[in-house]
């Protein structure tokens, strides 16, 4: 019954394959998945990562020793676990998609894992930094080249501690990612003698914090501890000023973006933020990185985990490159990575296949940009946090 | 844990009559915004009984056509009072124009078809209109920082900062709801519209042009928005694309607990449903994000109370 649509199905294809004999089409197609956020309120960041790891895709189908020609699948998470899952689901039945390097946001990250395990898509997390995304199951697709937020918040206790702060007030979003970020960040502070005043669970989309942030400012803690991510986060920088409050915004990676400096302005001075490895400019491969994203001639900037989305992708077309496109055969290699050289340094996965960068930078906003704790005016003392 | 960190911690008194006014002024600077959105459900479901769900997006866009106004004068108008002025009236002018369109092409059309098509055209609207602000906007996915052009002088009283700002806004919005209450009740357009409000057909025999009302009355209702947008960008000094869409689903049930069809009940329902999350962050036990959750039980248990709302429209449809 099917059989006539069958033949003019292969007459077409025959044709196609005839008109495209070419020496570039003696390479066999292999498609990969991109999963970020590209529209919603956390969209800049899921579009920097997908042109970072496009480029990455780009720069190997300019190369003529590449094996096979890459087709890169882009799909839009919305930072929404129930979407995640349904183009996880999308990526994961398309038998023709090899791997994927995916999620920015935690909340899908964390959603999405039993999907590619059921599915044995191989994937790399590329933004997403709840440790949970690793650690909870030990799914041998599962991997992650940046680190976890667990890190982040033992650096951020115990730099704030020893710069003197002693009162914390901790302003979380409800969702896992600003959950834990409470949860690691409570526990590390309380180890080093810090006194949290209050605790203010908001939604991921509040647009009106004055009823938190005045209850907040009665409390009068020399900080607000902000476990979230940029949207919210230039919100209650925001209202903090127009309640007056004349305390810290210490921020976590959620909030180290161009998006936050550029929503606030001269606001923002001041805030800080910590991320995993280094600056783009301070990575061992960083300078490339960089030179070949301006090349490519993006419009928007690659934002804090572009690079980390970058090395993913490569490090996916590494390994189909050296084993062949066989998800199987992806995953095991992904297994096996030890002091793979990428433009982040060095990635080791563990046997959870977390990368083991213990690396976390220390940024402060300074005169409307990140600038690392350590070379910044702050940091040789010339300003003071307010 | 987090009530235990929370009441093992002096907190600040609840009678602490400083808090209480910063309290309140949060309160009536969100109940009036809310009050704002719900007069344009009110208006349009009283005229045409549609609900119009894209109302909150009409307010980012009026928001982002002010925003994007101000970047245009910037060079050239420097005094603030001025700039705020051609700001708003070209937002507010050019979201009733926009909503008289929405009106004109996509719900008088539909009106013989079942309400629920407009409803669900409109949502599809709203999602359209707040995704060309993200995309079409330069840099649309992040939020903006939305000028200051009131003057930001603050008393502080304690735990009250009183802003001179906020003030002004308040005021302002009072104004812009005695403004409408004036349009609806004293003017020869507010008969007409109280007219079609009370019957369509009836006001069309009388000589009443019905097109033009309906026009009319989505122009009041989408400018009211703009202003409630333009306000919202002046309170918070931040905008962004899905701005509208909490303040919609805010607005629709402030206007719904207050009594579709009702003004003095849209603006009852806003004051109320902010006042609901204020004492859901503030008074409550539990983590203070559950006050939307808190609030909106509130306003489903008093929508058991009084399905018509808390004012209900004069002329009830039921025979």
């Amino acid at each position: 019954m099917f059989r006539p649509r069958h033949i003019t199905t292969v007459l077409a294809t025959a044709l196609l394959a005839a008109s495209w004999v070419t020496p570039a089409a003696a390479k066999d197609k292999v498609k990969i998945a991109f999963i970020g956020p590209l529209t919603g309120g956390v969209a800049a960041n899921g579009i920097g990562g997908r042109n970072s790891a496009e480029l990455a895709v780009k720069l190997r189908n300019a190369d003529p020793k590449a094996k096979y020609d890459y087709e890169l699948t882009v799909l839009d998470d919305e930072c929404k676990p129930n979407t995640a899952v349904q183009v996880a689901t999308k990526a994961g039945a398309d038998r023709g998609i090899i791997a994927a390097v995916a999620h920015y946001c935690s909340a899908t990250a964390i959603a999405t894992v039993d999907t590619f395990n059921r599915l044995e898509l191989p994937m790399i997390v590329w933004g997403a930094v709840l440790p949970d995304v690793t650690y909870r199951n030990k799914y041998p697709e599962v991997h992650r080249v940046n680190g976890t937020m667990i890190n982040q918040n033992e650096v951020a206790s115990k730099f704030m501690t020893g710069l003197g702060f002693k009162t914390w007030v901790v302003i979380h979003d409800t969702t896992d990612y600003g959950k834990a970020h409470n949860e690691y960040f409570s526990k590390d502070l309380k180890a080093d003698g810090g006194k949290i005043l209050g605790t203010f669970g908001v939604t991921a989309d509040q647009q009106d914090f004055t009823a938190e942030l005045t209850q907040a400012k009665a409390l009068n803690p020399e900080v607000i501890y902000f476990g979230g991510l940029t949207p919210i986060g230039i919100r209650i920088r925001q209202q903090m000023d127009k309640l007056g409050i004349k305390a810290v915004l210490q921020g976590t990676s959620g909030i180290k973006s161009d998006a936050y400096i550029s929503g606030l302005g001269a606001l923002a001075e001041g805030s800080l933020s910590f991320l995993e490895g280094a600056p783009v400019d301070k990575l061992p491969g960083g300078k490339y990185f960089q030179e070949q994203y301006d090349k490519a001639g993006y419009k928007e900037p690659p934002e804090a985990y572009g690079a980390f989305a970058f090395a993913a992708m490569k490090l996916v077309l590494d390994k189909i490159e050296a084993v062949g496109p066989d998800r199987a055969k992806v995953t095991a290699a992904l297994g096996d990575v030890k002091n793979y050289d990428s433009i982040i340094g060095p990635v080791t996965f563990d046997d959870h296949g977390q990368n083991t960068v213990s690396l976390i930078t220390k940024y402060v906003a300074q005169d409307g940009k990140w600038v690392v704790w350590e070379d910044s005016e702050y940091g040789a003392g010339k300003r003071k946090l307010k | 844990v987090l009530a235990a960190t929370r009441n093992s911690d002096s907190r600040p008194t609840p009678v602490d009559i400083a808090l209480f006014g910063q309290y309140l002024v949060n309160g009536l600077m969100l109940g009036l915004m809310y009050g704002l959105v719900a007069v344009g459900f009110t208006l349009f479901f009283g005229v045409l009984d549609v609900i119009k769900f894209s109302h909150g997006d009409v307010l980012t866009v009026g928001a982002f056509t002010a925003f994007a106004t101000y970047l245009a004068l910037k060079a050239t108008v420097t005094l603030p009072w001025l700039q705020l002025v051609i700001v708003s009236v070209v937002a507010i002018l050019a979201m009733a124009v926009l909503g008289a369109l929405i009106a004109r092409f996509l719900v008088l059309p539909l009106r013989s078809a079942p309400a629920l098509n407009t409803l669900l055209i409109t949502l599809m609207l709203g999602t359209v209109l707040r995704e060309s602000v993200r995309l079409f906007f330069p840099d649309g996915s992040n939020p903006k920082p939305f000028p200051a052009l009131l003057p930001n002088t603050a008393f502080p009283f304690g735990h009250f900062n009183l802003r001179l700002d906020s003030m002004i806004l308040l005021a302002a919005g009072l104004a812009m709801i005695v403004a409408v209450h004036l349009v609806i009740n004293k003017t020869k357009l507010g008969l007409a519209i109280r007219a079609v409000a009370q019957d369509g057909e009836t006001a069309r025999t009388m000589g009443i042009n019905f097109t033009f009302v309906i026009l009319v009355t989505f122009a009041i209702g989408s400018g009211v928005a703009a202003f409630a947008g333009v306000m919202n960008g002046l309170y918070y000094n931040e905008i962004n694309f899905g701005m509208g869409l909490l303040l919609g689903v805010f607005g629709f049930s402030a206007a719904v607990v207050g009594g579709l069809g009702n003004i003095y009940g849209a603006i009852l329902g806003g004051f109320l449903f902010a006042a609901l999350q204020t004492i859901g962050a503030v008074a409550l036990p539990f983590a203070s994000a559950y006050k939307d959750v808190f609030a909106l039980a509130i306003i489903i248990a008093i929508m058991t109370w009084r399905p018509t709302g808390l004012i209900a429209e004069k002329s009830s449809e039921r025979v």
